[in-house]
């Protein structure tokens, strides 16, 4: 990015009521909503439960009927809503492009009213549509409706971070998308948000995209109101009531598998050793852990290669460059569902997980998942045990 | 030969009254004595001929008139549909005004303003406009309801105000139904341009209702011809004009596409 981004900014709903004129129940009734700089949250629930209108309060595409929105700690109520609306990204269904404007001018709507000058706009335009990942010389100057959905909706988050807003408003934006593009720009939004940092409302129905993407995720029941505000790992092991636990749905145990992180789990330790290292110690540091093997690291602490007892016996001086190439590594921001297929497919039981600048952190087995899966069941368990023994002390 | 010449006596008596019928038709319409369709296409050409500057100028005269009166019309009726549209009640109210005046004949509509305008162009030119309105009024109401309402809330919210959105995003996008609407007032105004003649209005109604006035009477019936076919020649230039500026509007047209490439460089 040529200038650097504006980060995000916290938003606090405090008491945020709407009555819809003729409608007996109001859509969202007192509520209360902290959302931390910088997070997505996801607002998810069934359809007229009151997600959208909570959204829309916070751009004022519709005006709350009692109660305050702070954004970065000021009322929206004194903000004009067009200006208000201009520094709070919107992106809807279907992306709502302007069918009669190019690419290119959809995206350059806000600079515009904002008024940027031309030079500036275009530059800008090119650099939002790489960020997206569209090549700018074939996209700028084509009409939306030559566009797959899923480069609609790329387009559409284009336009709507164009001005650089720290806040993002996104209310089903993937919605209309087949199952493998919805998934593809889920990942590229999470991508986006590691380097942009923006504040995103996000309103959706689907309860697996809302684990995949919140941060933290308020669930919402009719009429207009929350029923848990949580991180999704909370939410998934221990659901407030009954009403989230039938939301969620069954497999819970397998989405707590694509929501843990590799890094979040105890990783199994192995020998390791430089390859300069001399091989006699290394021979005595594996004949104490037990299992006969090591991994060999460049300087750069990167695993390189598996050695065995075998390789090592009767060999002088340094390691070297003996031993069985890795056949891959794990990223310890892998989910632990990726981490098991990649398990599956590798030609050794055991593959070393990586972190930053893909330095050794330690190894995962088919045993290591498993041990995980069992502490984080039991953690469930007791969770529920002590919930229902709340209830019925209560 | 038996066949034939029975043909021909058996032919004879039937062409009495054919015979008769023409020859009241020539005395009716003054074709005189050669009538097939060259000479008298001739003669129709002679009319026009003589009358050349005459002819051009009430053309001329007709085309300003429409243009002007269809210029105000669609001021006017856009305005009227913009102002309704949001309200259906009101646009329903604005359309179906525009539909009873619509219904009213234009020779009593023009008659009707006699008294309050007087003859010439001020009555003439307040009816077409009064006809002209109803289908641009309708259109440009139908037009703006059938904007996707997903993109004008996209507008709104990227902070464009309503007056922005409405010029930027809705007008342009029920531009072609509006454009429709104008092209079908046109060619009602080029028709009732014609009747203005009763009021005195200016055009080629002048011809029309000249040769009407003495049938009979020598190049009658060129000069209503000259004024029909006039009229139809100009409601094809009219219509011609319409698909070349519907072609330049649309979205990826030249004009848009001049504003958008200037407005991206």
């Amino acid at each position: 990015m040529s200038e650097p981004s504006t980060r995000g900014v916290p938003i606090e709903l405090r008491k945020v009521t709407k009555a819809f004129p003729g409608g007996r129940a109001p859509a969202v009734q007192e509520l209360d909503l902290t959302i931390a700089a910088g997070e997505i949250v996801v607002l998810v629930g069934p359809s007229g439960c009151g997600k959208t209108t909570t959204m829309r309060m916070i751009n004022r595409l519709i005006e709350p009927t009692s109660g305050d929105i702070l954004i970065d700690g000021r009322s929206s109520r004194d903000i004009d809503p067009d200006r208000l609306r201009r520094h709070i990204g919107y992106v809807i269904q279907q992306a709502g492009l302007f069918p009669h404007m190019t690419v290119a001018s959809n995206i350059a709507q806000v600079p515009k009213l904002l008024g940027w000058d031309r030079r500036r706009i275009a530059e800008r335009v090119d650099e939002l549509l790489t960020l997206v990942g569209l090549e700018p010389s074939t996209f700028r100057d084509t009409f939306p409706r030559r566009l797959s959905g899923g480069q609609q909706q790329r387009v559409g988050v284009a336009r709507a971070l164009a001005a650089d807003p720290p806040v993002l408003l996104m209310d089903e934006p993937f919605g209309a998308l087949d199952p493998i593009s919805r998934q593809r720009l889920q990942d590229e939004l999470l991508r986006l948000q590691d380097d942009l940092s923006k504040t995103i409302v996000f309103v959706t129905h689907d309860i697996d995209e809302a684990l995949k993407l919140g941060d933290h995720i308020a669930i919402m029941q009719r009429p207009g109101h929350i029923v848990q505000y949580a991180r999704p790992a909370e939410i998934l092991t221990n659901p407030a009531d009954a009403y989230v636990e039938e939301f969620l749905g069954a497999g819970s145990s397998m989405r707590l598998l694509s929501l843990t992180k590799v890094g979040d789990i105890e990783l199994d330790q192995v020998p390791y050793a430089a390859e300069d290292a001399d091989a006699r110690e290394v021979l005595a540091e594996m004949e104490r852990d037990g299992r006969g093997y090591a991994l060999v690291l460049d300087g750069m602490r990167r695993p390189l290669r598996w050695v065995t007892t075998a390789h090592l016996k009767g060999r002088e001086g340094p390691v070297g460059t003996t031993g069985d190439e890795i056949s891959g590594s794990i990223g310890r921001r892998k989910t632990l569902q990726d981490a098991l297929e990649e398990l599956l497919n590798a030609d050794t039981d055991i593959v070393p997980v990586t972190g930053r600048h893909q330095a050794y952190e330690g190894a995962l087995s088919l045993a290591t998942v498993q041990n995980a899966i069992q502490s984080i069941k039991a953690r469930e368990r007791e969770r529920r045990m002590l919930r229902l023994g709340r209830e019925e002390g209560g | 030969m038996r066949n034939l010449s029975s043909d021909l006596s058996g032919r004879q008596p039937r062409q009495l009254p054919g015979m008769e019928l023409r020859k009241r038709a020539e005395r009716y319409f003054g074709f005189g004595a050669a009538s097939s369709v060259t000479s008298w296409l001739m003669n129709l050409w002679e009319y026009v001929e003589d009358r050349w500057d005459l002819i051009l100028f009430e053309t001329a005269q007709h085309a300003s008139m429409v243009a002007q009166c269809v210029l105000v019309a669609a001021v006017l009726g856009v305005l009227v549909g913009v102002a309704t549209y949001r309200h259906p009640r009101m646009a329903s109210l604005a359309t179906s005004s525009a539909g009873v005046l619509f219904t009213v004949p234009s020779l009593a509509l023009l008659g009707l303003m006699i008294p309050l305008l007087g003859l010439g162009v001020a009555p003439s030119v307040t009816a077409i406009v009064i006809y002209a309105l109803l289908p641009i009024v309708r259109n440009t109401v139908v037009g703006l309801q059938g904007v996707d309402p997903l993109l004008v809330d996209a507008a709104r919210g990227i902070g464009m105000s309503r007056r922005r959105t409405l010029a930027r995003i809705e007008l342009p996008l029920a531009w072609p139904v509006i454009l429709t609407g104008i092209r079908v007032s046109t060619q009602l105004a080029m028709g009732i341009g014609a009747v203005a003649a009763y009021v005195s209005g200016p055009g080629l109604g002048e011809q029309i209702f000249s040769g009407l006035a003495r049938l009979g009477g020598a190049n009658a019936v060129n000069a209503t011809l000259t004024g029909t076919i006039g009229v139809a020649v100009l409601a094809l230039l009219f219509d011609a004009c319409y698909v070349l500026l519907g072609r330049l509007t649309a979205p990826d047209g030249p004009l848009r596409r001049l504003v958008t490439r200037s407005a991206h460089v």
